[in-house]
């Protein structure tokens, strides 16, 4: 030891004279960092409740709190967080596909209520209880180049629309195992898409199935909503992949082409021995009128709760809309047949050629059954309503594709037009395409108005079908070498106000000429309830294109039940499974002697 | 009849406290010496220890308990909290012992901001320390220096990733997010505040009469301890052992950059003080250095599968890296469920705080052990996990 040892610490001193760390008086609170992870802010009206934030939260200090109605793609649910357990990683704001969880920068929350319950001081839901911090704009954002979420599909393989218009060869080759499974890995198990199928398929149930490779559980989980699932898993409308969380950032998750990939994944034959179960026979007998979906869940949902079932159908092979208004391309006719011989197998019996109100009465069938299903759909394609409407070369879209799946040649010539710009026109136009036509679809409004799937739209335009939009008919007229001159006029859109949809109006004189060889009008359809008139539908009230009835589709006879088309407003297949799941409740608790099934649907 | 020497029983020595010539004396769960809860049983004859026994289980966690029964994304929360004072190392480990299971590779500008973070989370962690180490000696006006410097650190960690305690930056996959904008000329004035600092600490601390008389000589560890009682770090360079696993297994970017393993002979408190002090001016190069070679485009981030459900393929490894008190390790076992099944740490402190403690501090007195504890640099959480 020297002086200098001694010495030296008196260096201390020197600071005595700087300024101190400490700020003596606060005048100014001090700003978290920008990237702060402090209270969390929620703009509720981005956030659709999925509980993703919930989920991850290793604290489980998120609840989920219904603080407004349930919707489609909205649970209704927003986040309440527990600041009794939150350890602020900000897993949750890393993990919300809908960008609406953050986490602003404040870190000091004063607030009276010491007398409360303490679980009520510390929670809070963000965006519902108002928080000084609310619109704070700094605070932790999920940052640049990190993603936990994975937002990009595996890709669907295709034919190329080359291949495609020259056969009638299923155009999407559906998923290997592997790309199932990393498929089936995107999907974040919320169930928003659960609520919004009409069906209500445990959607989440057999994705999972799907990722731990359990073909058998999953047929299981798709069968106890949905006995159609080889005909969903390629022609769904998908309203749930139109909600998918992941939609709000990215792409929706491939929940058609999942499906698809357990059906065709299971051996056809197999499905009895997965769903086995004793069925105890009722005795009751149910008579079913169409094999559209509707009829053939009802049918599925009936045979299971162990009534009689007999199907009775006017063309002669059954599936209806499925069969002869879905080209095969998109639903080949194999899927469909085994779908339809595995609901047969249990025993449906079903009476092919035979019309309802021609080839047996109504009356006789009530008389004869226990109760009645019927779901017929909208089967009267409506007229466009203008001169030459009733030439020979004009026709229906149903008409060509019921003609196409029958085997017949629809005759179309070498040029068409196809007037309409919703699924049945697509479907018309693209087979007209697979058969070698040029084909051009005349529609009124634009292009994103159209009531099609989109895409159905792009890959009609893949296959080199012209699109005029804003076009009006005007006219058909008889033209040289038996062919047609179809005169139409261009129209211009007008502003109906916010959330309506603008109309089109025809410009004064627009007048063009354009000859084809066949006029194909595929502008919706209507129902035809003539077959339905007799002595015991009295009681049922006829609507103009739909059936009046409840929502388990029991119409004010109990006796007589309705699905499909010509109940629901949605007119989709997957709307019609669901409508024929309810009615099959419905009716058993009636001949059951219940007025409705108790629990809910 | 009082013996003149304590008795053996099975080979230890038992001390007749009815003789009045030993006393029991506890120190802690709760003081100075100690950054986390944990005791010392001292059994004293005068002011002159004669035994030690450690004692833990304060804490009583349980994380690697707790992180059998979540998903692994979940685990990243919790492991940072197994040692507070340098929870980066923990991040760092079970992000790349995650990420080795998982067969994934982290983007090169995560590596590099990996490093970053970790050199940073050292000299945090090695700023507590000394505010402890002087404070242990009674030379609180350092502690003071030392702690408000260590602030202006975790300022730095609060604009990098968010907080300032447990930043939990270094996800499996690479880190949450690139340097935000004025992040380096900040972090070029607090490094440059902090080499002032640590010139001034030399004068007033290893220049100082009390510390010198106190620390030299004090709890030597003699080169053949190291192996015998798994010394590791800067306790183990402090007695000439050139180990470093920055240097002998290079892990993340530190083979692109030049530093030397820093040591010293002694093996005394003295010199693990000095070693530790100048391994703070190495972290501080270390830090320009990456700012300066870091590529400055890039990804940060290799997506992993969805971490809702991530299963992690049966395997098992071992990972380590240097943290401040030496080697830190993770052995993760993975049965191939969304569950880890095992998950060990491996903390220098459990090998540094208890067997090595216990015999150090024999000979010495009552008021030395925390100073002895704290300069081997030991951190309780990191025993109990």
């Amino acid at each position: 030891m020297n002086l200098k040892d001694v010495l030296s610490p008196l260096y201390v001193w020197k600071r005595a004279f700087e300024k101190p760390y400490t700020i003596r008086t606060e005048k100014e609170p001090r700003p978290g960092a920008d990237r702060y992870r402090g209270f969390h802010q929620n703009d509720t009206e981005k956030c659709i409740g999925c509980g993703s934030c919930a989920e991850i939260c290793q604290n489980e200090s998120i609840d989920m709190i219904p603080v407004s109605e349930t919707k489609d793609g909205d649970s209704g649910l927003r986040p309440r967080i527990d600041y009794g357990r939150c350890c602020w990683c900000a897993l949750c704001v890393d993990i919300c596909p809908s960008s609406s969880l953050t986490m602003s920068n404040a870190y000091t929350w004063i607030e009276e209520g010491l007398d409360k319950d303490t679980r009520e001081t510390f929670c809070f839901t963000p965006g519902v209880d108002e928080k000084p911090w609310d619109n704070d704009e700094k605070g932790y954002r999920r940052p640049d180049g990190y993603d936990l979420s994975l937002l990009e599909r595996v890709e669907m393989e295709e034919l190329s629309p080359a291949e495609r218009v020259t056969s009638f060869i299923e155009m999407v080759k559906g998923f290997s195992k592997e790309q199932a499974k990393r498929e089936a890995d995107r999907c974040i198990e919320c169930g928003i898409c659960t609520a919004t199928c009409p069906g209500h398929m445990d959607i989440p149930g057999y994705i999972r199935a799907i990722r731990e490779d359990d073909i058998e559980k999953g047929i299981e989980i798709l069968y106890k909503t949905n006995p159609l699932p080889g005909v969903c898993g390629r022609i769904c409308t998908r309203r749930c992949e139109d909600v998918c969380s992941l939609s709000l950032r990215g792409e929706a998750v491939s929940i058609r082409w999942l499906k698809r990939y357990l059906t065709d994944s299971a051996e056809a034959g197999k499905y009895r021995d997965l769903l086995h179960d004793e069925v105890v026979s009722s005795g009751k007998k149910v008579a079913i009128v169409g094999t559209g979906p509707g009829g053939l869940s009802a049918a599925y949902y009936l045979l299971r709760m162990g009534h009689e079932v007999e199907i009775f159908e006017q063309n002669e092979a059954a599936g209806g809309m499925l069969r002869y208004g879905i080209p095969e391309y998109r639903l080949p006719y194999g899927s469909l047949d085994n779908d339809i011989n595995f609901i047969i197998e249990l025993g449906a019996k079903l009476h092919l050629n035979t019309k309802v109100g021609k080839d047996i009465s109504f009356d006789k069938l009530y008389k004869e059954f226990d109760a009645i299903f019927t779901s017929v759909g909208l089967t009267d394609s409506y007229k466009i309503g203008i001169e030459g409407e009733e030439l020979p070369g004009v026709t229906t879209g149903l008409t060509v594709l019921k003609a196409v799946t029958m085997g017949q040649d629809p005759k179309l010539g070498d040029h068409i037009v196809v007037i309409g710009g919703g699924n049945v026109a697509m479907d018309a136009a693209r087979t007209a395409r697979h058969l070698g036509v040029d084909v051009t679809v005349v529609y009124r409004r634009r292009l994103e108005d159209m009531p099609a799937d989109s895409d159905e739209i792009k890959e009609a335009i893949e296959e080199n079908v012209e699109f005029i939009t804003q076009g009006i008919p005007l006219k058909i007229e008889e033209g040289a070498n038996g062919k047609l001159n179809f005169i139409w006029g261009k129209a211009e859109m007008v502003d109906n106000g916010s959330g309506k949809r603008p109309s089109p109006v025809l410009i004064e004189g627009s007048r063009e000429v354009m000859e084809v060889t066949k006029v194909i009008a595929a502008i919706g359809q209507g129902a035809n309830y003539g077959w339905l008139e007799g002595e015991t539908t009295k009681q049922v009230k006829l609507g103009k294109r739909n059936i009046e009835a409840d929502r388990w589709g029991k119409t004010d006879d109990p006796k007589i039940y309705v699905g499909g088309d010509m109940f629901n407003k949605t007119a989709d297949a997957i709307s019609a499974i669901a409508d024929g799941h309810r009615s099959a409740r419905a009716i058993d608790s009636y001949l059951a002697g219940e007025e409705y099934p108790k629990d809910r649907f | 009849m009082i013996d003149k020497y304590p008795k053996i029983v099975d080979g230890k020595s038992v001390y007749d406290l009815d003789s009045q010539k030993y006393l029991k004396m506890w120190q802690g769960p709760q003081h100075p010496g100690v950054t986390g809860n944990m005791s010392l049983e001292l059994i004293i004859s005068g002011d002159q220890v004669v035994a030690c026994n450690t004692h833990v289980g304060y804490l009583h966690r349980g994380f690697e308990k707790l992180m059998e029964r979540r998903r692994y994304i979940n685990c990243f929360p919790i492991v940072c909290r197994i040692c507070v004072p340098e929870p980066d190392t923990n991040e760092y480990l079970f992000a790349a012992a995650t990420e080795e299971l998982l067969g994934i590779t982290v983007p090169e500008k995560a590596q590099w901001l990996r490093t970053l973070d970790l050199e940073l989370s050292r000299l945090a962690s090695f700023l507590m320390w000394i505010g402890g180490q002087s404070g242990s000696f009674g030379s609180g006006t350092v502690a003071q220096w030392a702690i408000a410097n260590r602030d202006f650190v975790l300022d730095l960690f609060e604009e990098l990733s968010g907080a300032r305690i447990y930043h939990m930056y270094m996800i499996p996959g690479g880190v949450r997010g690139n340097l935000p904008e004025g992040w380096i000329e900040h972090t070029e004035k607090v490094l440059n505040n902090t080499e002032k600092l640590l010139d001034e600490i030399y004068i007033v601390l290893f220049n100082n009469a009390v510390f010198k008389s106190r620390a030299v000589g004090m709890g030597v560890i003699t080169p053949e301890m190291i192996d015998q009682y798994g010394i590791v770090g800067p306790n183990a360079r402090a007695s000439g052992a050139a180990r470093d696993i920055r240097k002998d297994n290079p892990y993340l970017v530190y083979d692109h950059l030049d530093f030397k393993i820093e040591t010293e002979t002694a093996g005394d408190t003295y010199a693990r003080t000095l070693v530790r002090w100048k391994e703070m001016h190495q972290s501080i190069s270390l830090i320009r250095q990456i700012l300066k070679l870091m590529p400055k485009l890039g990804p940060i981030y290799t997506k992993l599968p969805n971490v809702l459900h991530m299963k992690v393929p049966a395997g098992e490894t071992y990972v380590k890296a240097e943290s401040t008190r030496g080697e830190y390790g993770y052995y993760i076992v993975a049965d191939g469920t969304e569950f880890p099944r095992k998950i060990t740490v491996r903390g220098p402190s459990y090998s540094h705080g208890m067997a090595l403690l216990e015999d150090l501090v024999v000979g010495g007195n009552i008021a030395d052990t925390h100073g002895l504890m704290l300069s081997l640099h030991t951190y309780p959480p990191e025993i109990e996990r």
